[in-house]
């Protein structure tokens, strides 16, 4: 068990190891000078060289991911050249945003979702069970930016009910008003993700021996359903998400963009179009650690559940 | 070739047409699969006929007709700048089928090329392939899209590299369990004993039990492929104006959302019927062809 562990957490050092290196070495040697690109073509060679000694451009490319990575290992992403702010700053300045998005997008959505699919397989092939089933497949297939941009023509322009831009003046209570839209875009795939793995994985369990067992002792059905069934069922959507923050992410950054929200999606979009290559590969790192932790996490929660899984290594 | 061997031959072709027949029936007979069918093959028509069911030219610009409703004269109505908004969704959605066929049919190659190897090579170069899979797959996908576009800037051909970079590692990694798992089924050990050359067993056994899972996962690979395009455009970092697309026209409408809601509505809803379209199909094809393969179950 310890084993498995330890492999599965060095393997996710390796993999953001191996993906940050990349990313710096993608930035560094695509044609043209990343300084005469940020600077613009008009800045005198003086400037430049000085910028260029200070992002360490100088230096062979193996030793500047080095260096890079040695500082990312002390816990400093850099710094960015032009605000002349620390990059860690301007990150965990945005997280917080991102977070309290994804996870109340991922609240609303366990809410409905594991109802829908607990109803879906308890009257398994009714027809509430068949529109469910349509209409989980359409939340997963409609685009979270479709549903973002039609929750802003709908609830914001048309009905008037709900800001649709930024994040609130400072108090709780607009901050949450202006949260509902984004989270709601954000959640909507997911109810379906959630409705169909937990009908899933409710039919399977319903098979089981010990339920039936339980119906050999004239337990009542709600009795079955609530402590024998669900509680199993629920396991796997914890995978589920983990594996999901992938996804997550990517929408928190169209989300962010369509609300003009602030947030680390927002942050490396403003970074990508500004090329502010510091901000972007601080950015990208922090998510790709998140995404890295997350599904390990989920691995070895996995593992923790279902011992087969570790043998299979 | 005796006459038997190529009677036997005919046999088993007319026979696999037999199979795809009852497939596509299976799923006609499905509503589900029946709307997806319709949505998918109404989409196609739509695309690859888009010059001549426009009505305009999609670039004409007509300032004085700025934001003008639906109408018989524009079926969409027009956008900021007076162009039909409806001929601009039709050759947008050529645009979107172009780059998604594009890009899944070249990852497909790769990721089909690298999974064999990793499945029949040596074990340090599976682990290799496979660490290198993980690592591509570890950027969550907009954030790797955003920082291609950092490098090589906007256009549609950083769209392509995006997915097939993207997708090439889910082929690669099902190709690969596919063959490992064939590699030691008793019929593959058996034609090894007999002699059979790598490449005899490559194209005669591996491949054609590859093949078919490869393609309903690249057929739903396809609404996603879509949405990346279409959402990479609408960020402003795919397709460049004044070429359309429905990311585009999206962006376009997004702007002067308070103006007139319809290009949103026009640039949004062929990007939700072609992706409802296209995974209704490719969900009742998994069914028909292979219940196991149902990732639910």
């Amino acid at each position: 068990m310890l084993l498995y562990f330890l492999k599965r957490i060095v393997l996710g050092v390796v993999i953001v190891v191996i993906a940050v290196s990349l990313l710096y070495a993608m930035i560094h040697l695509v044609p043209g000078d990343p300084v005469k690109t940020i600077l613009g073509p008009r800045a005198s060679p003086e400037i430049q060289a000085q910028i260029r000694e200070k992002m360490g451009l100088n230096d062979p490319l193996p030793l500047q991911i080095v260096k890079f990575l040695g500082n990312v290992a002390t816990g400093d992403l850099g710094e960015d050249v032009f605000k002349r702010k620390s990059v860690n700053t301007i990150v965990f300045e945005q997280l917080p945003h991102t977070i309290y998005l994804v996870l109340a997008g991922i609240g609303w959505a366990l809410l409905i979702g594991i109802p829908l699919g607990c109803f879906a397989a308890v009257y398994q092939n009714s027809i509430l069970d068949r529109v469910v089933g349509i209409l989980s497949v359409s939340c997963i297939a409609i685009p979270t930016f479709l549903v973002a941009i039609y929750s802003v023509l709908l609830f914001a322009v048309t009905l008037k009910w709900l800001p649709a831009i930024g994040a609130g003046d400072g108090s709780l209570l607009s901050y949450v008003r202006h949260l509902i839209l984004p989270a709601f875009a954000v959640g909507l795939g997911w109810v379906g993700y959630l409705a169909r793995l937990i009908r899933a994985s409710m039919l399977e369990i319903m098979g089981e021996s010990h339920v039936r067992n339980a119906r050999a002792f004239g337990l009542k059905e709600r009795t079955i359903v609530f402590k024998y069934v669900l509680r199993l069922a629920v396991l796997p959507t914890i995978t589920l998400i983990g594996m999901g923050i992938g996804i997550l992410l990517s929408s928190a950054v169209f989300v962010e963009i369509v609300f003009a929200r602030p947030g680390i999606g927002r942050l490396i979009y403003d970074a990508v179009t500004s090329r502010n290559y510091p901000v972007v590969m601080g950015s990208v790192l922090v998510t790709t650690v998140l995404f890295v932790v997350s599904t390990t996490l989920a691995d070895l929660i996995n593992a923790m559940v279902d011992p087969r899984l570790r043998a299979r290594d | 070739m005796k006459r038997a061997t190529i009677k036997q031959e005919r046999l088993r072709i007319w026979e696999g047409w037999l199979s795809v027949f009852r497939t596509i029936q299976r799923v006609v007979r499905e509503p589900l699969g029946a709307m997806g069918l319709v949505l998918v093959v109404a989409v196609l028509i739509s695309a690859i006929g888009a010059d001549l069911w426009s009505t305009h030219d999609p670039n004409k610009i007509n300032v004085r007709a700025a934001f003008a409703s639906p109408s018989l004269e524009h079926f969409l109505g027009t956008d900021q700048l007076g162009r039909d908004i409806f001929s601009r969704v039709l050759v947008g959605g050529q645009i979107a089928l172009k780059v998604s066929l594009v890009s899944i049919g070249a990852a497909l190659i790769i990721g089909l090329t690298l999974g064999l190897i990793a499945g029949f090579g040596p074990k340090w170069l599976d682990n290799i392939l496979m660490l290198l899979f993980d690592s591509v797959r570890s950027f969550p996908t907009v954030m790797f899209a955003l920082a291609v576009v950092t490098l090589f800037g906007p256009s549609l051909t950083t769209v392509m590299v995006v997915v097939v970079v993207t997708q090439i590692p889910i082929y690669g990694r099902m190709v690969r369990s596919q063959t490992l798992a064939l590699k030691t089924s008793e019929f593959i050990l058996t034609e090894r004993a007999m002699g059979a050359g790598f490449f005899r067993i490559i194209s005669l056994h591996i491949l054609p039990n590859v093949i078919g899972p490869l393609l309903i996962l690249a057929s739903m690979d396809i609404p996603f492929v879509i949405t990346i395009e279409a959402g990479l455009s609408f960020l402003g970092m795919g397709v460049r104006p004044p070429t359309p697309s429905w990311g585009t026209i999206l962006n376009d409408g997004y702007s002067y959302i308070y103006n007139t809601p319809w290009p949103v509505i026009a640039g949004g809803l062929p990007v939700v019927l072609t992706t409802l379209g296209f995974t209704f199909l490719g969900e009742s094809l998994r069914d028909a062809f292979d219940p196991k393969l149902r990732k639910d179950s």
